[in-house]
């Protein structure tokens, strides 16, 4: 847990990051968004303390991050940025054993470390494990960077809008990795993004910052159905509203019973997805299949009824 | 190759086609074989007679000399491979290098220690041609940095077989150096030890003030103008100014004097070399250290590396490549500026230069400058090789 208690940081006379309390729950994605120079970079820098805050406390599972030497309290804290900073002189493998190396493991066991992170990142081994950072392309640099940052384990991930750099298609594929090793890990993870669809894609909790104010923190469904102010309703776009309301949840969270004809719909595709897939193939429902299975059906009326504003 | 080439071609073979530089190396070629080959003098300084290639060598070499250059006249005038040049090109000029040592032999008369022979213009134009060749051809070639080592070993071994074989032993650097070998390994010793010496000690001293310079802004500026003031001192004028400071310490330090330190000699060269030396290193220092991404820093310090790791595993690894050529560059401006040591009794191989001079001995000067000149250049090659291997591993 992460607990962030009135924090504030100055620079040059302007709060930068103004008596900001926000807490993140064990194993949760908290996915912090705001326009460029609202503060995020600032705040999550403070968690790792590579930024001193002015004042307000942090604590890290109860214990104030104050007392804690910079360099332990970084070793045991995930770090990915964008830019990725992967050592260019330095091999994938030796990149990845950063943090092992400066907590002194054992060679077998970083060799052990490296192979499995990188089987986990979909990259082979044999062939990644001594290539230059240069000789690869922009997606397994950013899969390299984020299994550096998870090389000693962490219970806690910082991510400074890791996948800026990203096409929209290595984007997708990057978020859907992150969110398997999140589940697999149970990671506590605090992202950086200027981007509304991937903090609702991803976030547990949503933390909204303005000019340094953190105006709202709440899970993506409350964002969307009651935004805080009129600056967060903006962020998420009115009228995107109800499109992002079907997005968070899954096709099979709503299945009913009944028989429709056309091609199935998969379980675990988003609401949203299955809402284009009638729009597109003029259906006023579709059956639902899991495993191969027809298990029921989802139908326009349904859908138009979990796209209004819940109350 | 481009379309104009192509089309230019057609009918005619490829290799047929003129080559453009190869036309500039025949032009040169040609005006060397007309002009004399090796010149005559009765003793070292009286003025000399020319005498062409067919006179200054016995038939039958001149005649060889000739086919060599033959074949490297054509490797340069047609578009032929450029290792094809690169063979044609070695050929002439060891073609050139023996037979200039057998001209001398040929020319001196049986007996006669008063008598010289140097090269004339016709062979150093000769061998301007060709190295031209050699080079382009090398060029093109592309060769990585462990070859470009190897051939500068290939040469520097060739040229002492040349030495020890005694094929030169009667042209006049030689006869030079024959009367003062023992001097020339001193004033050697004494220019590889400013040379060296000044850029050891200005790597020592101007790394950590680039690495100061770089951490704390403020001293950046006041460091980079003061050594910019020092670059734009004339160098005779650096070694002039030090003297009275110099003279001054060794008077008036206790054990100064006892250290070496005096107005002139070796102490105001070395620190006049190694003034100059200071500039590019620190610069060079803070630019690579500048290059160096800001990410992977940031990375670092978020991974918890400590402000040494950091420095040490990062920082200077990634900024090595340019202050390697920070080191390259005052290795050979300090080669060449070490000759003008000798004007303040610094010693180094300026002393033939000077001494050549005051003599009017060509000879003299070039047994003092074909040295630094050959040094200068075997030191550029092995440190562009060097730069190139530290920094081939990264590169983008
Ligand atoms: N080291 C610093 N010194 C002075 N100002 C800073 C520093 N770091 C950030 N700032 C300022 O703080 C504000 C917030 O920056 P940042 O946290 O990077 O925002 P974000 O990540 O949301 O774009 C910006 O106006 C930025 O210029
Ligand atoms: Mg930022």
């Amino acid at each position: 847990m992460i607990e962030i208690e009135d924090v504030t940081k100055i620079y040059e006379g302007t709060a930068v990051v103004d008596r900001v309390t926000l807490t993140i729950q064990p194993h949760t994605i908290c996915a912090v968004v705001g326009t460029s120079g609202s503060g995020k970079t600032t705040l999550v820098r403070m968690i790792n303390k590579l930024v001193e805050p002015s004042s307000g406390a942090i604590r890290i599972d109860g214990v104030d991050i104050a007392g804690i030497p910079a360099f332990q309290l970084r070793r045991r804290i995930g770090y990915a940025i964008q830019g990725l900073g992967l050592f260019p002189h330095r091999t994938v493998g030796q990149n990845i054993a950063t943090v092992p190396k400066l907590l002194g493991w054992n060679r077998g066991r970083i060799r052990d470390r490296v192979e499995e992170l990188l089987d986990l990142f979909g990259l082979d081994p044999e062939e990644f494990r001594d290539r230059m950072p240069h000789e690869l392309s922009g997606g397994q640099q950013q899969r390299v960077g984020v299994a550096r940052a998870l090389a000693a384990g962490p219970n806690i991930l910082l991510m400074d809008e890791p996948f800026g750099a990203l096409d929209p298609l290595i984007r997708a594929k990057a978020q859907e990795d992150l969110l398997t090793i999140q589940r697999r890990f149970g990671t506590t993870i605090m992202l950086v993004t200027h981007d509304m669809n991937e903090a609702i894609h991803l976030g547990d909790t949503i933390a909204v910052m303005d000019k340094g104010r953190l105006l709202q923190a709440a899970p993506p469904r409350t964002i969307i159905a009651d935004p805080a102010t009129p600056f967060v309703a903006e962020l998420i776009g009115t009228a995107e509203r109800p499109f992002r309301l079907l997005s968070l949840a899954r096709v099979s969270d709503h299945a009913e019973p009944g028989q429709a004809t056309g091609e199935p719909i998969d379980a675990d595709r988003s609401l949203r997805d299955a809402y284009a897939e009638l729009l597109w193939s003029g259906r006023a429902a579709a059956p639902v299949r899991r495993n191969g299975d027809i298990v029921g059906r989802i139908s326009l009326d349904q859908l138009a009824r979990l796209a209004a504003r819940p109350r | 190759m481009s379309v104009v080439r192509t089309a230019k071609a057609a009918g005619r073979p490829n290799w047929l086609v003129f080559d453009k530089l190869g036309v500039l190396i025949g032009v040169i070629a040609a005006a060397g074989v007309m002009l004399p080959f090796a010149l005559f003098r009765a003793n070292r300084i009286v003025a000399g007679e020319g005498r062409g290639l067919a006179e200054a060598l016995p038939s039958v070499v001149s005649a060889v000399l000739i086919g060599a250059l033959v074949i490297g006249f054509m490797g340069a005038l047609f578009r032929v491979a450029p290792s094809v040049k690169l063979v044609a090109g070695v050929l002439a000029l060891i073609g050139l290098a023996i037979s200039i040592g057998w001209s001398a032999r040929y020319l001196t008369p049986p007996e006669d220690t008063l008598a010289r022979v140097s090269p004339a213009g016709g062979f150093w134009l000769l061998v301007l041609a060709f190295a031209l060749l050699v080079a382009d051809a090398l060029i093109r070639l592309r060769p990585g940095p462990w070859l470009r080592i190897t051939a500068l070993v290939t040469v520097g071994v060739a040229v002492a077989l040349l030495l020890w074989s005694g094929t030169w032993d009667d042209l006049s650097i030689l006869r030079e150096y024959a009367n003062r070998a023992p001097a020339f390994w001193q004033e050697a010793r004494a220019h590889l030890v400013l040379a060296f010496g000044s850029v050891a000690m200005a790597a020592f001293v101007g790394v950590p003030i680039g690495v100061l310079c770089h951490k704390l802004q403020a001293f950046r500026t006041v460091v980079l103008n003061g050594l910019n003031i020092v670059q734009t001192i004339p160098s005779i004028a650096l070694f002039g100014l030090l003297i009275a400071p110099l003279a001054w310490v060794a008077a008036n330090v206790p054990g100064a004097a006892a250290l070496g330190i005096s107005g002139i000699g070796t102490a105001p060269a070395m620190v006049a070399l190694f003034a100059y030396s200071l500039l590019p290193l620190v610069s060079n220092t803070v630019v690579g250290l500048q290059a160096v991404p800001a990410s992977a820093v940031d990375a670092a310090k978020g991974m918890g590396m400590s402000g040494s790791q950091r420095f040490f595993g990062i920082e200077l690894p990634l900024a090595f490549p340019v202050i390697l050529t920070g080191i390259r560059i005052v290795l050979v401006q300090n080669i060449g500026l070490a000759t003008i040591a000798a004007l303040i009794g610094g010693g180094g191989f300026g002393v033939f230069v000077f001494q050549g001079i005051g003599q009017t001995a060509m000879d003299l000067v070039l047994l003092g400058t074909v040295p630094t000149v050959a040094l200068s250049f075997a030191a550029a090659v092995v440190l562009d090789a060097l730069v190139e291997l530290s920094s081939v591993r990264r590169r983008r």
